[in-house]
């Protein structure tokens, strides 16, 4: 399997990452070659196995129902770029 | 040519938790913005979440009510796309293993019933609110529901029409407040749905293509929205057009589905397991635990009233909220199980008017259960004829006493000492010579004159039904 221009520049889009004309080429190979070494693991042989989601066999602890943080905007919002009123500031979005 | 209309609702179910589903933040409705939202709810680096044992047994708790499956192992998973009110650019939820898969829930389709299935329900975190008035040509964003829990609860495409989906939804609101996972608040968002709605010929198996109504926040919008959006899809179709499958949104001041700008790139949220999360792994002892703790529920209650000689209507109308349904039973139970009927009448009809008028809550009625039992009681044993019982419900309603203080208080006896009607008849019978005519020459309207004649001569304390008794016996003669 290999990647085509267009995929690499939609996937960029996607992730929000800028991608001069110029890098994607380069992109477009090192991903290229990512994937032909997952080519290499798709061909084993995995019938029968159950597919994991985590490399780690534990689970997931789970923490009692407690709230524990206390605010701390004041600290939170002291590295925001824009803030009013208790609120983030960021460039305008509408629907 | 007539058209079928095909909804499958997604609803979101806010959990009633203190805490969010990864982090120690409250959830507390009306906080001042961002106040509840902590370094894992604003995506600081190197923040890592742990899942609230509470969520994950409500979800199982209500996948359990619903008979569904209950995945043993399931799998958070990352949704990604990017917005401002979601800060780490993903939202954490469940794809591939959701927690609860499958189950059936009961709605009230016309006089009867049907049975929809659900796909899934699946749990996940919410996104922050953005405040799109004017910050200086900037956008205001409130982190504090970031990381709120949510049930997200998927039905199959079954319901047919406006009135199905707003049943489904209804019944699913009653239950998820039945059960003590979610407020149900609908105005707070605790309790939002999404319909998918198409349309096809009748006689298709194949469904049509489909529109998204986003955030339909009350019963009456999601009716006003699935009637607009399938009459939109219909007259499309039938102006030899075709559905483009969208997302659309219900403005109520217009009363129509309106499309929501489309992206230039679609979807694609490119799920993957979260690499943060190990996978939930609920414990079978934990699972007997909760079923264990389920409080009976509303299906099988309804059928217990259905056997306690209700009508289905009524049966259905007591277990629409818990609290309805437990004091119908403190009712019954001050009132004895012959009164059942009796009972439900007047909870359904004057306690759930007045309730009402008021806007109060049925957990906070002014007239407690045993208190409407003893009113009912003087109506069961004939001292008070209906409408002097509503009489002395107002009367309770304001705060004036017990039943027997305000009948004693007022003088509010019906009369059905047999020989005092007899005279009181009689006597009206001699007074009302022409009328008496009237009735045996066959004028029907007559004879409720002559009651109207007993009752002014008794103050209205005439047992009706005996007068009626009497007059009928006198008139035959």
């Amino acid at each position: 399997m290999s990647l085509t221009r267009d995929q690499i520049r939609r996937v960029a889009q996607l992730a929000r990452i800028a991608l001069p004309a110029q890098e994607a080429d380069v992109v477009l190979e090192r991903l290229n070659r990512v994937l032909s070494m997952i080519d290499q693991l798709q061909a084993v042989d995995t019938e029968g196995i159950e597919p994991m989601s985590h490399a780690l066999d534990v689970v997931q602890p789970l923490r009692p129902d407690a709230v524990t943080e206390t605010d701390q905007r004041a600290a939170l919002q002291a590295g925001a770029p824009a803030v009013e009123d208790g609120l983030y500031l960021v460039p305008k979005v509408i629907e | 040519m007539t058209w079928e209309i095909v909804v499958g609702l997604e609803t979101h179910a806010q959990l009633a938790t203190r805490s969010k589903m990864f982090s120690g933040a409250a959830t507390a409705f009306g906080a001042p913005p961002n106040a509840q939202a902590c370094a894992v709810d604003v995506a600081l680096p190197g923040v890592l979440p742990v899942a609230n044992r509470a969520a994950v047994e409500m979800a199982v708790k209500f996948g359990l009510a619903v008979g569904a499956r209950i995945h043993r192992r399931s799998v958070f998973a990352r949704k990604n796309y990017f917005y401002p009110d979601l800060p780490k650019g993903y939202q954490i939820s469940q794809y591939e293993l959701p927690i609860v898969q499958g189950g059936v829930l009961a709605i009230q389709a016309g006089d009867g019933e049907k049975t929809i299935r659900l796909t899934r329900a699946h749990l996940e975190e919410d996104a922050g609110k953005s405040l799109h008035e004017d910050f200086h040509g900037m956008t205001g964003i409130d982190l504090n529901r970031a990381g709120t829990p949510l049930l997200e609860i998927v039905s199959e495409p079954e319901l047919r029409g406006a009135k199905d989906a707003v049943a489904y939804a209804r019944a699913l609101h009653a239950l998820v407040r039945w059960i003590g996972i979610c407020d149900g608040n609908m105005q707070e968002g605790s309790f939002r749905c999404d319909a998918n709605v198409s349309v096809r010929r009748t006689g298709d198996t194949r469904l049509g293509t489909r529109c998204e109504i986003k955030n339909l926040n009350s019963f009456r919008f999601m009716e006003q929205a699935i009637e607009f959006e399938a009459r939109r899809q219909i007259d499309l179709l039938e102006d030899g057009g075709a559905v483009v499958q969208q997302t659309r949104l219900f403005d109520p001041e217009r009363g129509e589905t309106r499309a929501m700008r489309t992206k230039e790139e679609a979807h694609d949220y490119r799920y993957f397991p979260d690499p943060d999360l190990l996978p939930l792994v609920v414990a079978e002892a934990d699972v007997e635990g909760i079923r264990a703790s389920l409080p009976e529920l509303p299906e099988a209650r309804r059928q217990r009233f259905a056997a306690m000689g209700l009508g289905a209507q009524d049966a259905r109308a007591l277990v629409g909220a818990r609290e309805l349904a437990d004091y119908f039973e403190a009712c019954v139970a001050a009132a004895g199980a012959g009164q059942a009927k009796l009972c439900a009448n007047w909870i359904i009809g004057e306690l759930a008017g007045a309730l009402n008028r008021a806007g109060l809550d049925i957990a906070r009625s002014p007239v407690p259960a045993p208190g409407l039992a003893a009113l009912l009681a003087r109506v069961s044993d004939g001292t008070l004829s209906g409408k002097m019982a509503k009489e002395v419900f107002d009367a309770m309603w304001a705060g004036e006493g017990a039943a027997d203080e305000i009948i004693a208080r007022r003088g509010l006896r019906q009369i059905s000492d047999a020989g005092a009607l007899e005279k009181i008849v009689d006597d009206v019978l001699a007074k009302n010579a022409r009328q008496v005519e009237d009735y045996r020459a066959g004028k029907d309207k007559a004879f409720n004159s002559l009651v109207g004649q007993v009752m002014k001569a008794t103050q209205g304390k005439a047992n009706p039904a005996q007068v009626n008794e009497i007059l009928k016996a006198r008139l035959a003669r």
